[in-house]
């Protein structure tokens, strides 16, 4: 269907540019001479050549060989040629188009097959490193698993109970990093099955934040964390889990790659009915040119710390994308990393009535 | 408490092998169905006093099991499952299910998990004073304290918080918190929950950002904490 379309559009964009030339030189005839018309035409079939498919070329070819026949070669409005100059000409002409459809295809054919291979290897290219790093990413902690519980099995009487305990540890912080590799490969399944429908409800912005700080405590403990949320912010209507793990990986983020007494203020407020909320850092920020790869899949920057997929934040647009909202990163003037979620949402004032009044209003 | 019966219904061996271990530790008693239909006849021979009830069963739906024992069984029942989407987590608990874990889980939150459902369970209503750390709540006078101090509580506040505490440590839906409150018509108004939570935890919190009483289960309901 597609095909045809286009298939239609280029043979219908052949013939107008033919006869557009014809027409507009046609007035010309008498000071520039029929045979230069020729020249005009052919030039035409060139620059069709070098945008148009091989067959509406060649119609471009012999629609302007008989259109300069019965047009301009005299006698005019016939296509009877009396003169042999212009029964050569013609003729000449006819091959020159044709051959003229024929080589341009065939580079433009060679450069659609250079530029297809080059494609492909860069696919190649991306797939063999997400390949490498996700096999790295999976087996590392399954060798710290089977090698510690194998010791444990095996060596029992030769560890001390220091090292036994090492070992336990060493599972257990395995474990972990395998769960939530997971979580994060079952959400971007999720979010590429595509049909991740958010569950819109009211949300307290604030108990979403905190909730999702609150989770971090541990890895944030040496972070200065600041929520700043105006007295007037409405109940907004989103998806609480969903938007709690976009921030969960937002936060996550910042508290692995910015160093221990970074100071994180996160912001939220209800403007032109989008809910608007700010994450922002005091921390190295992002090198510049990775800027705009940040949200992508697998992006790591080349500073990162080892470990990790590059998930998160590739998550995080999907769930703000699920809400028909945008977000975005930008290094900050001072410095530091600041990202910026904007989500369009119903707001509910409900939250600002005084807490008696509100007792009338449930009843 | 201890020597409790728990019932475990999970067709994973591995899994019933480490909650054997987990829980013959911790003094209680296992016994073990692989299957849908094996848990129904178990759980109907000796009435476990806890069943932990996963819901990828190869012979029936978790959920269809749990409807099955809700028809008889009071005692509590935990869900245990790898499936982790609030739509299954809402509907398990709406069928009767006191609480759910979504696997991978710890066994420290497991063994807590279970120790309040049947502390829940077993508990005598003698007392109509509840002490919860600072904060004290008189069924009978209708009072709430804080530090001793007695709090304003309005009456829909007051209510939210009863039926929050005398279901501690269970998670309450929002659907079920609203339509006990608010009654049937209020079920999906939930900006009132929102509204009435974040006014409880400014009164019984001491950071109502870092609540410790009414914890936060996103997508899902609250959970009282003692």
């Amino acid at each position: 269907m597609f095909y045809t379309k286009t298939a239609n559009r280029q043979y219908f964009s052949a013939a107008i540019g033919v006869c557009a030339v014809a027409a507009l030189s046609y007035p010309f005839t008498e000071i520039i001479g029929y045979r230069s018309v020729a020249l005009l035409l052919l030039l035409t079939v060139s620059v069709l050549a070098m945008r148009l498919n091989l067959y509406p070329v060649l119609l471009a070819a012999f629609l302007s060989a008989l259109i300069w026949d019965f047009f301009f070669i005299p006698p005019k409005f016939t296509f009877h040629v009396n003169d042999y100059g212009d029964v050569l000409m013609l003729g000449m002409y006819f091959v020159i188009a044709l051959l003229n459809g024929v080589l341009t295809s065939r580079i433009r054919f060679f450069e659609q097959l250079a530029r297809r291979k080059e494609a492909r290897a860069a696919t190649l290219k991306l797939y063999d490193t997400l390949f490498n790093s996700l096999s790295h990413e999976l087996r590392t902690p399954i060798a710290t698993i089977l090698g510690a519980s194998d010791n444990l099995l095996t060596a029992n009487a030769n560890l001390t109970e220091q090292d036994k305990g090492k070992l336990y540890e060493q599972i257990n912080a395995a474990s972990e990093r395998l769960q939530r590799l997971t979580e994060n490969l079952l959400n971007l399944s999720r979010l590429e099955s595509g049909f991740l429908q958010p569950k819109l409800d009211w949300c307290d912005v604030s108990e979403l934040i905190y909730t999702a700080v609150n989770s971090l405590e541990q890895e944030l403990k040496n972070h200065k964390v600041k929520v700043e949320i105006p007295d007037n912010m409405p109940l907004v209507k989103l998806d609480f889990g969903l938007m709690e793990q976009a921030l969960y990986n937002i936060l996550y983020n910042a508290a692995l790659h910015t160093p221990a007494g970074t100071a994180i203020s996160i912001g939220a407020e209800y403007i032109d009915l989008q809910c608007v909320i700010t994450i922002a850092d005091n921390g190295p920020g992002f090198p510049k040119e990775d800027l705009d790869s940040v949200f992508e899949k697998f992006y790591r920057s080349k500073n990162a710390k080892p470990g990790g997929l590059g998930l998160g934040l590739s998550i995080t647009k999907g769930f703000v994308d699920a809400h028909k909202g945008q977000i975005k990163v930008e290094n900050q003037w001072g410095g530091g990393a600041k990202f910026t979620i904007q989500i369009p949402a119903e707001a509910n004032y409900l939250n600002l009535v005084d807490d008696e009044q509100c007792d009338h209003l449930g009843h | 408490m201890n020597n409790a019966t728990i019932l475990v219904i999970d067709d994973e061996a591995p899994i019933r092998k480490l909650l054997e271990i987990t829980l013959n530790a911790h003094d209680f008693r296992m016994t073990e169905a692989a299957s849908g239909k094996e848990g129904l006849v178990a759980a109907a021979m000796h009435p476990p006093d806890l069943i932990l009830l996963d819901l990828g069963l190869p012979d029936d739906d978790g959920h269809n099991i749990l409807v099955k024992l809700r028809e008889w069984y009071a005692a509590p029942v935990i869900i245990l499952s790898a499936r982790n989407s609030e739509s299954d987590i809402v509907r398990a608990l709406d069928n009767g299910a006191n609480d759910y874990l979504v696997k991978p889980f710890r066994t420290g939150e497991l063994l807590a998990r279970i120790r309040s459902a049947l502390r829940l369970s077993q508990k005598s209503e003698a007392s109509p004073v509840k002490e919860f750390g600072d904060l004290t709540l008189d069924l009978a006078a209708r009072t709430v304290k804080k530090n001793g101090e007695i709090l304003h509580l309005t009456s829909t506040e007051y209510s939210l918080l009863t039926l929050l505490a005398q279901n501690e440590g269970k998670v309450l839906t929002h659907q079920h918190i609203l339509r006990t409150i608010w009654g049937p018509a209020y079920t999906t108004q939930s900006q009132y929950l929102r509204v009435y939570i974040g006014q409880l935890r400014k009164k019984i919190e001491d950071n109502p950002n870092q609540p410790r009483f009414i914890l936060t289960e996103s997508g899902i309901g609250y959970r009282f904490m003692g």
